[in-house]
């Protein structure tokens, strides 16, 4: 039985760890959200000259070959730390959709650039104000070409490259877009938490290549966000984490009626709600890090697990901590509000409480709990 | 990351399988509870323990001399486990094995550790532990009842309750005050009992399930010898603190119905002509209900693998009975709403018997062995370093205190 991380994995994190504090990163998210800079560039090439967006790209495309695990420990850290980089689109999200499902061609082409920086991805899904599925994806793909349009596109800005979901004469697909090609316009939409740029992007007659299929390409699609959300159940362990440490520095130092506020049980009762949630989430999210990694037929349930109680950690975690500051919670000078813009931003990136809660049950009824 | 044994663990494991194979049945859906409330239980009870004991498993991780095999704490995990398949009544033993056991162990003479602890393994003597009373609860130190020492013995009188067992246990361990000049926590002694003592009169308490698993127990000019006292005098606390963390060990997920029993219910109960499971208000509380239930059985791969790789866990632990207990009321109560009107109803149906019973007895799991607030305490002060609450008892005479019901 060993359901931890590997003393190399614990190592990793340890350094993660230490590289984002010394860089300020939560300071740099407060930097990027006042500046309008939609991403911190500087702290992206960093991380990108570790070599932390090759982890899980093969050594053949000069890439680390490490697994998930190592991808896990470092998601944590940036979750805790609301490292402002668009390593979420680019690393679990795009680099994924190449190693799993493009051909060899593509991944010689964009995998060795992923490494070194040059190319950049996200993906697109949404249009509307509704989540997205396999019937109403509107934008169009006809023989490589593309038309349509998709909205709340995280990174696009600083991304080179978009895996986009579109609709074809057979189903669906995924296909791979240069951002610089013609007929692409990027705009801006201003968001909750501007320390991650959102954008929509345009298409107009443009030309893409396709990765895997021209009919289950959301099945594809499914997949990459089954795996991607043990990642994002990561960052937002992480920042749950740092929100509750966040609480109970404050607890132990702010002094109310003769005493410090957090020897009042309503807050330390508060407090103890936000560790068992963490504790609930943390532990789902050893699990879901075992299946990711294993890629067993428990991933679906496992990955939903992690991400339903990990999004509700970091709400709860994130409310709270404002809670816990009164009236200083509510300024714009502490950083509560980072983390309470983030976590919403993370709750909703890859999809909904309540549509994460129902495809659990979903796959529940798949699978043989019965 | 693996779930697998290691080859040791794994021949341990199969050691323990085989044993339980050839000496019990595995559980079924006519496994009778485990209770307390179940006298009929204890002949049963007592019988399975001596096989274990004659077998090495009764207290695996004791010394042999006491009648274990010196487990590790992985392989009292994987016996555990095992046994845990197996339609086997253990629960009468949990309280002397978990809680007494452990203080005999740590507290008494080597003399009283070979009279007592073989036969608390055996199961041939069971014990019993008498700390709450009905003006201290949570606040377990503020107890009344009086030690006063005459020569080399001690006059004890007062009452207790709460007491798990206590109608057919032949020892208990007991903390009373022997100084009501000194505060709170300094005026505590610790002994050892045994329940046929004259002056000892043990009646049950009829509890809101109408079972009786706990019982009050009252001392009236009772003798105990000092030789059975464990600890020094005034260290009474020190001593009940080592059997409450104890009991923290061993009061862990509530039973009963959890999750799967909802999730099948749900998938075959009808409610306006589709099933109960088809209700988005049922799916969203059983996705709640999943993630809790897999997030404590994950805590505890966990903690296993901690103690596997010979480390010590953390304090995750803590969260398990504030998580199972309060999950066990909430599905209680959705089973029952799922019958609509009909769902107050006393039906000869297992599935309904099962929820209604979880209903009812959830409200005692969420405050015996430490209520839900007091967790939260404990898990604020103890795991995340708050300060303790300024209390207003502090530095007075235990006799200044006021109680509110004197």
């Amino acid at each position: 039985m060993n359901l931890d991380f590997s003393d190399d994995q614990k190592f990793l994190k340890e350094e993660a760890k230490k590289f984002l504090e010394k860089e300020n990163a939560l300071a740099r998210n407060r930097t990027v959200l006042e500046s309008g800079s939609k991403t911190d560039d500087e702290l992206w090439k960093k991380i990108v000259d570790l070599g932390w967006t090759g982890i899980r790209i093969p050594e053949q495309y000069d890439g680390l070959g490490l697994g998930h695990l190592e991808l896990c420990v470092i998601a944590e850290e940036l979750g805790r730390y609301l490292a402002p980089v668009p390593f979420s689109s680019s690393v679990y999200l795009f680099t994924e959709a190449i190693i799993n499902y493009a051909s060899d061609d593509i991944k010689q082409k964009i995998l060795p650039k992923l490494v070194s920086g040059e190319v950049v991805g996200t993906l697109a899904v949404t249009e509307a104000l509704m989540a997205p599925n396999k019937d109403n994806i509107s934008t169009n793909c006809e023989n490589g070409i593309i038309n349509g349009a998709k909205i709340a596109v995280p990174d696009a800005e600083i991304a080179t490259h978009v895996v986009v979901v579109t609709k074809t004469n057979k189903g669906t697909s995924l296909q791979l877009v240069d951002l610089s090609s013609s007929g692409v316009s990027i705009e801006h939409q201003e968001n909750i938490d501007e320390s991650r740029g959102h954008f929509s992007i345009t298409f107009e007659n443009v030309e893409s290549e396709l990765i895997g299929d021209e009919v289950g390409g959301w099945d594809l699609y499914e997949s990459i966000i089954n795996q991607a959300a043990v990642l994002f159940s990561y960052e937002q362990i992480g920042g749950s984490q740092a929100a509750l440490d966040m609480a109970i520095n404050y607890a132990q130092e702010r002094y109310a009626f003769g005493r410090p506020i957090g020897s009042f049980q309503a807050i330390k009762h508060k407090l103890a709600d936000m560790y068992i949630a963490i504790t609930l989430a943390k532990s789902n999210c050893y699990y879901a890090a075992w299946a990711l990694s294993t890629n067993s037929a428990d991933l679906p349930t496992a990955s939903a697990t992690a991400r339903v109680s990990s999004t509700k950690a970091f709400q709860l975690c994130s409310k709270e901590n404002i809670q816990t500051h009164g009236g200083n919670g509510f300024t714009w000078e502490y950083d509560c509000h980072l983390f309470y813009r983030r976590s919403k931003l993370l709750s909703l990136n890859i999809g909904s409480l309540s549509n994460w809660k129902e495809k659990l049950v979903t796959s529940l009824e798949q699978s043989n709990i019965n | 990351m693996d779930f697998n044994d290691t080859p040791e663990q794994a021949k341990f494991r199969t050691t323990c399988k085989e044993w339980l194979e050839k000496n019990a049945k595995y559980k079924d859906k006519s496994s009778k509870g485990d209770s307390f409330a179940n006298k009929d239980l204890v002949q049963e009870a007592k019988v399975w323990q001596k096989k274990k004991y004659d077998a090495g498993w009764a207290m695996l991780h004791w010394p042999k001399e006491f009648g274990g095999i010196g487990a590790t704490p992985i392989e009292r995990i994987i016996w555990a486990n095992e046994e845990s398949k197996f339609d086997v009544p253990k629960g009468i033993f949990e309280i002397g094995l978990g809680m007494c056991g452990p203080v005999m162990m740590q507290y008494a003479t080597e003399e009283q550790k070979e009279r007592f602890l073989p036969p608390m393994a055996e199961g041939k003597e069971i014990w019993c532990q008498l700390f709450s009373e009905p003006s201290a609860g949570s606040d377990v130190a503020g107890l009344r009842s009086k030690a006063v020492q005459n020569g080399d013995k001690w006059i004890i009188n007062g009452q207790k309750v709460w007491t798990s067992g206590a109608h057919f246990s032949d020892y208990g361990i007991l903390v009373v005050r022997h100084d009501p000049n000194l505060e709170k926590h300094k005026g505590l002694t610790f002994f050892f009992v045994d329940m046929k003592s004259p002056g000892i009169e043990v009646k049950p308490i009829k509890q809101i399930t109408g079972g009786s698993s706990f019982n009050e127990v009252y001392f009236t000019d009772v003798e105990i010898p000092d030789s059975q006292r464990l600890g020094e005098i005034g260290d009474g606390w020190k001593v009940a603190i080592t059997t409450l963390m104890n009991e923290r060990l061993a009061v862990g997920d509530a039973g009963g119905p959890d999750v799967e029993d909802a999730f099948k219910w749900a998938k075959t109960q009808d409610n306006l002509g589709e099933p109960i499971l088809n209700n988005k208000a049922s799916r969203e509380s059983i996705a709640d209900w999943y993630c809790e239930t897999n997030g404590l059985k994950n805590t505890k791969l966990r903690t296993m693998s901690a103690l596997s790789k010979g480390d010590t866990p953390g304090p995750e632990a803590s969260i398990t009975k504030i998580v199972s207990a309060n999950k066990l009321q909430d599905i209680g109560n959705f089973g029952m709403d799922s019958m609509d009107m009909a769902g107050m109803l006393k039906i000869d149906n297992q599935n309904i018997k099962s929820f209604q019973n979880a209903w009812l007895g959830a409200p005692g799991m969420r405050i015996a062995g430490g209520t839900d607030e007091i967790l939260r305490n404990i898990i604020a002060e103890r795991v995340l370093g708050l300060p303790q609450d300024p209390r207003a008892d502090k530095g007075l005479a235990y006799k200044d205190i006021p109680s509110g019901n004197s």
